[in-house]
C-alpha cells in the first residue's frame, strides 16, 4: 500500500473541535463484506485524494434497518433507526454520503419521520459533483472505448429517479455506455432487495441476477458497472455463474473513477 | 298512447342508473372498510398526476402498440359519449336528433363519432387478437383463467356490438333521410355509416325505420347494460382510474411508511423515564395489530387500488421473480385482494351490514406466505402500472403482519434480523469490528 487510507472517525474529528462537511455512512456491506469493502477503499481513495472533509462514524455505525423494514420487521427497524438517528444528531451530522442504494434510500426517506433530517447522497451524486467541481478530472483513460453499462440499482432508481448521475460518469470515462434493453425506470432488478439478499429465492425456474446477466450478455459489455454493493455480488455471481469472468468484470463507478484516477 | 315509448325509455333509464346507484353504493362501502390514511397532502400533485396519468395516458405509451390502442378506445368511449346525451333527451321528450339546430357543427360531431367508431372497431379487434391469438404472455398467467379472461373479451364484445349498432342507427337513418321520411330531418355527416347504407336500398320504409329504432333502443339499452356490468369487472377502471391516480403514491417509490403504533412502542422502551413496571392502564385501547391479514387491515386506498386493477399484467410482465417462474404476481395480488373484499361485501350484505367472520382472511386463503416472501420490492410493477396502483404496499402490510404477529419469517430471515439486533448488521460480525477494513489493505 503505497499510501494509507486516510479514515476519521466522527468521535476523532469532535475530540479535535472539528466538524467534517460530510459524513461517510459505509454501511454494513461496505463494512464487512470482502467485495464491498473494495468499493469502500475505492471512495475514500478518492476522498482523500479530493481533499474532502468527511468522517466515518466506524464502531458507533450500526445496520440503518432497512432489511428489517423490508422483512416487516418494522419493530426492528425503528429501533435501528432511532439509535442511529441519536448518534448522528448528537455529532450534528448535516449532509451524509453513501454508496448503498438502501442506506441511502432509508436514510433519505424513512429517517426524516423519526426525527433524523439530512442531506442524503449517493457516491454516484457526490462523485459527479466532485467531477463538476474539478476536484476529480478523470483524465485516466483506461477505459476508452470499453463497452460499459450500468446496472440501476432498484433503490437508487426507481425508488429515488436517480439515473444520470452514474451515466455521466460512465460517459466522462471515455467509455462507450452501452443499455440493456431494460433500463431505467425499467430496468431488471438483480434479484437482492426486500432482504433477498440473506435468503434462498423461492422455488422457480431461475435466479433472478442470472436472468439480469442474460440480459447484460445480449449487450456484450466489456463491464457491467454497478452502484450498489449487493448489485456488485449478485452481478458477478451471475457472471460467475455464466462463466464469463475473464471477459466480463463487475466494477462499481468508484472502481471505475479510482482507476482511472490512477489510486 | 303516443308516451309509452317515452315511458319505457324513462323507467329503463331510471331502473339502470338505480342499480348503478346501488353498486356504487356497495362499492362506497366496501372501500371505507379499509383503515383510515390522510390524504390532503400534496394535492396540487394528485391534480397532475390525475390528469397526467389517468386523463392523459401517459403511462400506457411506455408500451406504444397497446398504448396507442388505448387511447383510440378511450377518446372513443368519451367523445361518443357526447351522442349518449341527445339519446337520452330524445327517448324522454320523444324527440328525434334534438341537437339537429346545431347544424354545420352537427354534421361536425356525427361525422367525428362516426369515425371514432369506426376506429374504436378496429382497435378493439386487434385486442382481441392480441388476447386470443398472438397469445401474449401476460394474458396467460394463471390467475387470468376463467372469469378474468372472459371478462377482458367479454368487455370487447360488448365495445363492438355498441359500436356496429351506432353505425347501423345511422345507416338506416341516413337512408331514411334521403328518403325524405318524416320525422327523419336531415341532420349529420355519414363518413361511415353511408357505406352501410347501401344494405338498406331495397327495403320497405317501414322496415327500415324498424331497423332503426331497433337499433337506437339495443344501443341505449346495451349502454345502460354496460354501465352496470362495470362493477362485476375489471372495466371498473374507467372510473376509478381517476380517483386512483389522485389518490396514489405521491412520495418517492422508496420511501415505506413508518408504522406509527411501532414507533410510540420504541420511543416507550428507549424512554429512561419510562417506568417497565408501570402496571397498565386499564382504560389503554387493545393494542393494535401490526400489518396486514385481511382486507380491513389495509388502508382504503389500497381497496381502492383493488378495485380500480384492470388486469392488464403489465406489473407482472416486469416483476423480476414472477419473470424467473416464481408463484408471485403482483396482478394477482390485486385481484386476490378484490375477490377477498367483495367476499367480505356479500357476506355484510347476507348479515344486514355486518361482518361474521367466516374462518378466511385474504392470507393463506388467498395470498400464499410463498408469494409474499419472493418479493424484491423492486417496484417495478409500481412503475408499470398504468393508473398508480401499488401492489407492494399491500406486500409488505402482510409481511409485517407474519414477522410482527405470527414470527413467521423464513428461519434465514429470522438469523438475519437476529444478527441486526445483537451485533448491528445482517450478518454476524461484531460491531466492534466495523472499521476493520479501514486497516486491511
Ligand atoms: S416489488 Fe415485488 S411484486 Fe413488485 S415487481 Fe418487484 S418483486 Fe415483483
Ligand atoms: S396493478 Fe396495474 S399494472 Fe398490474 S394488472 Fe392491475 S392495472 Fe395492470
Amino acid at each position: 500500500m503505497e499510501n494509507e487510507l486516510k479514515v476519521p472517525t466522527m468521535a476523532e474529528l469532535t475530540a479535535a473541535g472539528k466538524q467534517p462537511e460530510v459524513l461517510f455512512w459505509v454501511g454494513c456491506a461496505g463494512s464487512f463484506d470482502d467485495r464491498a469493502k473494495k468499493i469502500t477503499k475505492a471512495f475514500v481513495k478518492i476522498l482523500n485524494k479530493a481533499n474532502i472533509s468527511f468522517a466515518v462514524l466506524g464502531t458507533e455505525e450500526s445496520c440503518t434497518g432497512d432489511p428489517a423494514k423490508r422483512a416487516g420487521n418494522e419493530f426492528l427497524f425503528q429501533m435501528q433507526a432511532v439509535t442511529n438517528i441519536e448518534v448522528l444528531n448528537a455529532y450534528e451530522v448535516k449532509k451524509i454520503v453513501t454508496a448503498c442504494p438502501h442506506c441511502f434510500n432509508t436514510l433519505k426517506n424513512e429517517y426524516p419521520g423519526l426525527g433524523g433530517n439530512y442531506e442524503v447522497v449517493h457516491h454516484t451524486q457526490f462523485l459527479k459533483h466532485l467531477l463538476e467541481s474539478g476536484k476529480i478530472s478523470m483524465e485516466g483513460g483506461q477505459f476508452r472505448g470499453k463497452r460499459i453499462t450500468f446496472h440501476d440499482p432498484c433503490y437508487l432508481g426507481r425508488a429515488n429517479n436517480v439515473y444520470e448521475a452514474p451515466r455521466d460518469l460512465i460517459r466522462k470515462l471515455d467509455a462507450e455506455l452501452v443499455e440493456m434493453k431494460s433500463c431505467k425506470s425499467r430496468g431488471l432488478c438483480c434479484g437482492a432487495g426486500g432482504a433477498q439478499m440473506f435468503k434462498e429465492p423461492e422455488k422457480g425456474d431461475k435466479d433472478i441476477n442470472v436472468k439480469r446477466t442474460e440480459q447484460a450478455m445480449e449487450i456484450k459489455p466489456d463491464i457491467i458497472a454497478a452502484g450498489c454493493p449487493f448489485c456488485n455480488t449478485m452481478m458477478t455471481d451471475g457472471v460467475k455463474s455464466k462463466e464469463k469472468e475473464a471477459s466480463i468484470a463487475v466494477l462499481d463507478i468508484a472502481e471505475l473513477i479510482a482507476q482511472v484516477e490512477d489510486l | 298512447m303516443e308516451y309509452i315509448p317515452n315511458l319505457i325509455f324513462a323507467i329503463l333509464l331510471v331502473a339502470g342508473i338505480a342499480f348503478f346507484t346501488q353498486n356504487v353504493r356497495k362499492l362506497i362501502r366496501n372501500i371505507k372498510l379499509g383503515k383510515a390514511v390522510d390524504t390532503s397532502d400534496n394535492t396540487s400533485q394528485r391534480w397532475k398526476n390525475m390528469i397526467a396519468i389517468a386523463l392523459g395516458q401517459s403511462k400506457m405509451v411506455v408500451r406504444p402498440v397497446a398504448g396507442f390502442l388505448h387511447i383510440v378506445v378511450y377518446m372513443g368511449f368519451i367523445i361518443i359519449n357526447i351522442e349518449v346525451l341527445e339519446i337520452i333527451l330524445d327517448g324522454l321528450l320523444g324527440t328525434h336528433r334534438l341537437f339537429a339546430f346545431l347544424g354545420g357543427f352537427y354534421s361536425f360531431l356525427i361525422g367525428s363519432f362516426e369515425i371514432l367508431a369506426l376506429l374504436v372497431i378496429v382497435a378493439v379487434t386487434l385486442f382481441w387478437v392480441r388476447r386470443n391469438v398472438i397469445k401474449l404472455r401476460r394474458f396467460l398467467n394463471p390467475e387470468m383463467a376463467g372469469w378474468p379472461k372472459k371478462d377482458g373479451n367479454l368487455i370487447l364484445y360488448i365495445e363492438l356490438v355498441l359500436m356496429v349498432l351506432f353505425l347501423t342507427m345511422n345507416a338506416a337513418d341516413y337512408t331514411l333521410q334521403q328518403m325524405e321520411v318524416a320525422p327523419y330531418v336531415k341532420a349529420g355527416a355519414f363518413p361511415v355509416s353511408q357505406f352501410i347504407a347501401p344494405l338498406f336500398q331495397d327495403m320497405s320504409v317501414s322496415t327500415i325505420i324498424l331497423w332503426e329504432r331497433t337499433a337506437w333502443w339495443l344501443h341505449i339499452v346495451g349502454i345502460l347494460f354496460f354501465l352496470n356490468y362495470l362493477y362485476y369487472s375489471k372495466h371498473l377502471h374507467i372510473l376509478l382510474a381517476f380517483p386512483n391516480t389522485y389518490f396514489g403514491k405521491v412520495r418517492p417509490k422508496g420511501q415505506f411508511d413508518n408504522l406509527e403504533a411501532v414507533t410510540k412502542e420504541v420511543r416507550l422502551m428507549m424512554d429512561p423515564n419510562a417506568d417497565p413496571f408501570a402496571a397498565p392502564d386499564e382504560n389503554a385501547p387493545p393494542p393494535e395489530k401490526f400489518g396486514a391479514s385481511d382486507v380491513m387491515d389495509l388502508e382504503w386506498v389500497q381497496l381502492l387500488n383493488a378495485y380500480t386493477c384492470t388486469e392488464c399484467g403489465r406489473c407482472t410482465s416486469e416483476c423480476p421473480a414472477n419473470l424467473t417462474g416464481k408463484k408471485l404476481s403482483p396482478r394477482k395480488i390485486m385481484m386476490d385482494t378484490r375477490d377477498r373484499l367483495e367476499e367480505v361485501g356479500k357476506n355484510m350484505d347476507a348479515n344486514k351490514g355486518v361482518f361474521v367472520p367466516d374462518g378466511k382472511q385474504l392470507l393463506g386463503d388467498y395470498i400464499t406466505h410463498e408469494e409474499l416472501w419472493a418479493c424484491t420490492s423492486c417496484n417495478a410493477c409500481v412503475e408499470a402500472c398504468p393508473i398508480s396502483i401499488d401492489p407492494l404496499s399491500i406486500i409488505m402490510d402482510m409481511r409485517q403482519y407474519l414477522v410482527m404477529e405470527q414470527s413467521a419469517a423464513p428461519s434465514d430471515l429470522n438469523n438475519m434480523m437476529g444478527n441486526i439486533e445483537n451485533n448491528g448488521a445482517p450478518w454476524p460480525f461484531n460491531q466492534m469490528d466495523r472499521l476493520n477494513w479501514s486497516k486491511e489493505s
